[in-house]
Order: structure tokens, then sequence, then C-alpha cells
């Protein structure tokens, strides 16, 4: 009994802790259902328009779709920005797939001159904000004439050394005896790579993967410093541009703007826990 | 042996094609910006120490600098303590494996969610007459501008807090579960109560996963611009101006030496804050350290 009663006790916090934790989410949800007016109804003193406080409904009064059918028909910039986050999404997964997964490969399973000097480079990158790496970063991107196009977020994207770091993780927790009897075998070096190490190894690459997803899906900094022309900004950038006026509007479009992350999300959770441990525990 | 060597080149040519990407876009330019650090804006001479003294003795990079280094202060143990107490709490409920399972995703959703989606929501609380005051009136407590006035500092805390715990709580339960089972037992033969345990067995047996949960912390850390930039823009309230609002409006302003000056001191500071931090770790269980991390670099091998 006493035991029961200690579990409950322990669990009160806990899921008032995670409800907190989801509660944007379904702010967000409900604010999407909700009707311009009924929003600016709840929200007017924050725009000054009423007394008071703002408050917020759990369920919307009049649930209407107009907000929704607003976004995706009358508002072409959206889709615009939309194709944006994607487009940079996608290609510095690419870009990482491409070049980050045979490097992180190199760094776990070969003894090279130089080694670790390249491995002490990746992690210190890895530990540097923004900040520090941002000036150089620009220097090459103006040298190059990339500035001012989606490039400029994405080679840098493509070349980060956090998802490396968690693939290099994984790869060195793959038996060195697998690899020895594959050699005895016969296997080229790069069919082993192929046929043992991306399907062994898969679970940290696509923990890599999702974390840079979800990277990439808020990514603020470098499109504000990278991008001028405001048709190749991201949602991120696009969001916040929009007025409280016009709330009801911003809402659903924050909603949309969260869907893709919660579907990585809710499909790769896992590889999400896997790739987060690996950066602390050793396989 | 001529296969050896072979192997080596192998090993380089995996390497080679992502390490020039990152040679291109990162160490090579870092060290232009490292030479600039040292030259006039105009003219390109050389000037010694004088971009950094400028930085030094510029009011916003002072008042910057503070506030990163408070809020540092505040929210790495803020976070570490509320994380672990998450995570004991979740390994004590782990029989139950469906709410186990529900805790845990709920607590990582808001690493899921992009910044600009919550924007807007935060605005919402934190105003004048937001959500939060109108909470705090029904108790009858008199609110605050929380966004204009020295509580922006605790909104910034609180949304670090908000957005990094999940991933925290993910690194303490691998570190715990990284724990023997047997090992408890054999103490608990021994005589051992649970508060023994967690202080003479988890932690020391944790410590190498403790480095980098706070080295994870402290470089998410500086993602919380993106929240505080969103919400407040680029001069926000003073106790919020962090380094990096104060990098990006430099940067508008094309002042690149003092840029340059102030990313390399950003650079060793980062740098050496993490090495102080594995200097603690090393001294106070030195032997422990040596037998399970290798070298200098421990607990990145």
């Amino acid at each position: 009994m006493n035991k029961k009663r200690k579990r409950i006790l322990i669990c009160i916090p806990l899921c008032a802790a995670a409800v907190f934790a989801v509660s944007p989410v379904l702010f967000l949800l409900t604010g999407t259902f909700m009707g311009t007016r009924e929003i600016a109804s709840y929200i007017g003193p924050v725009l000054g328009e009423d007394e008071g406080f703002a408050v917020w409904r759990l369920m919307p009064l009049y649930p209407t779709l107009a907000n929704v059918v607003e976004l995706l028909l009358d508002s072409p910039e959206f889709f615009h920005m939309f194709w944006n986050t994607a487009k940079i999404t996608c290609g510095v997964l690419a870009g990482q797939l491409l070049f980050g997964t045979p490097a992180a490969w190199g760094l776990a399973r070969y003894a090279f001159p130089g080694k670790k000097k390249i491995y002490m480079c990746y992690i210190l990158l890895m530990m540097m904000p923004f900040q520090v790496t941002m000036l150089s970063e620009y220097l090459v991107l103006d040298a190059m004439g990339l500035l001012d196009t989606l490039w400029a977020v994405i080679l840098p994207g493509a070349f980060s050394t956090f998802p490396p770091f968690i693939m290099y993780r994984f790869f060195c927790g793959i038996p060195e005896s697998l690899i020895e009897a594959a050699r005895v075998d016969g296997a080229g070096e790069i069919m082993i790579f192929f046929k043992i190490g991306i399907p062994v190894g898969s679970s940290g690459i696509i923990s890599a993967m999702v974390l840079q997803f979800l990277e990439c899906q808020s990514m603020i900094e470098q499109p504000s410093v990278f991008l001028k022309t405001k048709r190749l900004w991201p949602l991120a950038l696009y969001l916040p541009e929009i007025g409280l006026k016009e709330a009801g509007f911003a809402l659903c479009a924050s909603f949309v703007a969260l869907i893709p992350a919660i579907c990585i999300f809710l499909s790769g959770q896992e590889y999400l826990e896997q790739g987060i441990a690996a950066t602390a525990i050793k396989e | 042996m001529k296969k050896q060597k072979r192997r080596k080149v192998t090993g380089l040519c995996f390497v080679l094609p992502g390490f020039t990407g990152v040679a291109v876009f990162y160490l090579i330019p870092f060290l232009d910006v490292f030479r600039r650090s040292f030259v006039t804006a105009i003219g390109n001479r050389f000037c010694g120490f004088r971009n950094y003294r400028t930085v030094f003795s510029n009011a916003a990079f002072r008042l910057a600098a503070g506030n990163t280094l408070q809020f540092l202060a505040v929210c790495l143990p803020l976070l570490l303590a509320l994380s672990l107490l998450a995570a004991l709490g979740l390994s004590a409920v782990a029989e139950n494996e469906k709410l186990y399972a529900i805790l845990k995703g709920a607590y990582l959703i808001p690493l899921a969610v992009p910044a600009a989606s919550v924007v807007l929501l935060w605005r919402l609380v934190f105003d004048r007459y937001g959500f939060l005051n109108g909470i705090l009136d029904v108790f009858g407590i008199a609110g605050e501008d929380w966004m204009n006035s020295g509580a922006a500092f605790g909104v910034l805390v609180f949304g670090y807090i908000w957005k990094n715990t999940g991933y925290v709580v993910v690194l303490w339960l691998a570190g715990l579960s990284s724990v023997p089972e047997t090992l408890y037992e054999a103490a608990r033969v021994d005589g051992a109560g649970k508060w023994d345990c967690f202080v003479r067995i988890t932690i020391p047996l944790m410590r190498p996963a403790i480095f980098m949960i706070v080295v994870i912390s402290l470089l998410n850390s500086f993602k919380v611009f993106r929240e505080a930039w969103m919400v407040a823009g680029s001069y926000p309230q003073e106790s919020i101006y962090l380094l990096q609002h104060l990098f990006n409006n430099w940067f508008r302003d094309l002042s690149m030496d003092r840029i340059a000056a102030a990313a390399v001191l950003l650079c060793i500071a980062v740098f050496g804050l993490i090495r102080l931090l594995q200097r603690c770790w090393e001294g106070s269980r030195q032997r422990f350290i040596k037998s399970s991390w290798t070298g200098r670099w421990g607990g990145f091998e």
C-alpha cells in the first residue's frame, strides 16, 4: 500500500511536467481551428483592445477551418517559404549522408596518419557555437559568390560536424570480428562499408539524420545572416514576422510549420533517443 | 605489410571528402578570421591587440558577456538538477512501460518544436496582459511586464529549461542504465541504502557521462538566442542582451575587425571552459578516469 502511494506521489509531478512540456503544441492545435474573431476576443487585452488579461480555451467554441483554408489557398508566400525550408533540410541531409557518413566510418574504423588531429578538429568544431564560425562562413561564402543563395545555408550545414560525431559513436560499436570475417572472405574495403558499415550502423545514421532534421527546421541564425532576399527565407524567419493582429493566421501557420518536425519525431523517436544517448555513453 | 598500407590509404579516402568540406567552410576561414583579428578593418594593417582592446572596452560587450555568463551559471545547474530529478522519477516508474514511454515522449516534444512555432505563444504568455499575469492575478499576485523588465531573464531561463529538459533527461537515463545492476545488488547485500547506492555507485560510475551531459547542455545553451531574438528582436531588454545579439548587431554594422576579435575570444572561452570542466573531473577522480578514459580527449573517444 505504502509503495503504491509513493509511486502515485512520484507520478503527479512527472505527469504535470509532461503536460507542461506538450502544452504549446496543444495551444497551437486549438488555435488552428479557432476563428479569427474568437481568438481576438480571448487575446484582446494583449492587443490593447480590451480590459483585463488574455485567456484561452482548451476547445474552440466555434471550430472553423477558415484560417486553414486561408493559409492553404490564399498565401503563396507561406508555401514558398515552406519549400525553402524543405530544400534546405533536404540539401543538408543529403550532404551529410554523402560526406559525413564515410568520414565517420573512416575515423571510426581505420588508423592513418593525422587521424587524431582530424578527429580533434571535428570535436572542437562541434563544440563551437554558431557565433564563433559566423564570420568564417561569411568570408568563404562571400568569396564563392554564394551569399544570398540557399547554398549559403545548405553547404555549411552539410559539413557541420555534429552528425558525423554521432555516427562515429555508432560505427565504433561495430565489433571488429565482423569486419575481419568479411575481409577473410575477400570483401573489399568499399564493400565492407556498404555491406556492413551502413546496415549495421544504420541506427546511428538515422539518429544523426533525425537530430539534424530537427536542427534544420529551426535554423534561424544562419539564414538571417546569409540570406538577404526575403524570397529565400525559410519558414523560421517568416513566422515571427506575422504580427499578433493576425494571430489566427499566425497560429495556423505555426502549426503547419510544426507538422513535419512532429511527424519525424513520432516516427523516429526511438532513433532520436539513441542518438542523444550516444553522445554521452560509449556503446 | 602492403595491405596495412593500403588500408591506411582507404581510411584517408573515406575521411577526405568530408574533411575537405569542413576545412573549406570552417577551418581555413577561421585562420583568416584569426589573422583579421590582428589587422585594421580599413587598410588591412597589422595593429597588434588593438581590436581586442576595443572589444574589451566596449560597454555592450561587457554587458553581453556578463549576461551570458550569468545565464550559464543559473541555467546549467538548474537544468541538470531538474532533469536528473525527472530521470530518477522516470526510472522509478519504469515498470509501467506505457506510462514511461508516454512521459519520456512528452518531455522530448519541445525538442521537435521549431523555435519559430512557439514565438507567438511566448508573446501571449509573457505579455503585460498575457496568460501568465492572468493566472497570477487569479491568485492575487501582481504580475510583471515580463519582456520589458529584469524579469526577461527569467523568461529566457524558462525557455531554455522547457526546450532542453527532455534532451538531458534522455542523457541521464542513458547514463543511469549504463550502471550494471549487479553492482547495486552486491551493495544491497552489504547493507547499503538507496542514498548510499546513489552517491557511491551511480554518481562515480556516471562521471564520464556527466561530463558529456554538461558539455552538451553548454552547447545547447547558445541556441536559446533563437527564442530570445524572435520574441524580443535585435535589441531586447538589457538583462537578456546576450553575446549572440552582440555578434549579430556587429555583423549587421559590418565591423569585421571587432567581430573577428570577438569570435576568437569566444572560441577561446568555450574551449577553456570545457577544458576546465575536464580538469575538474580528472583532478577529483584521477585513477578511475585513467582506467576508463583514453588520453587527453577522454570523454569524446
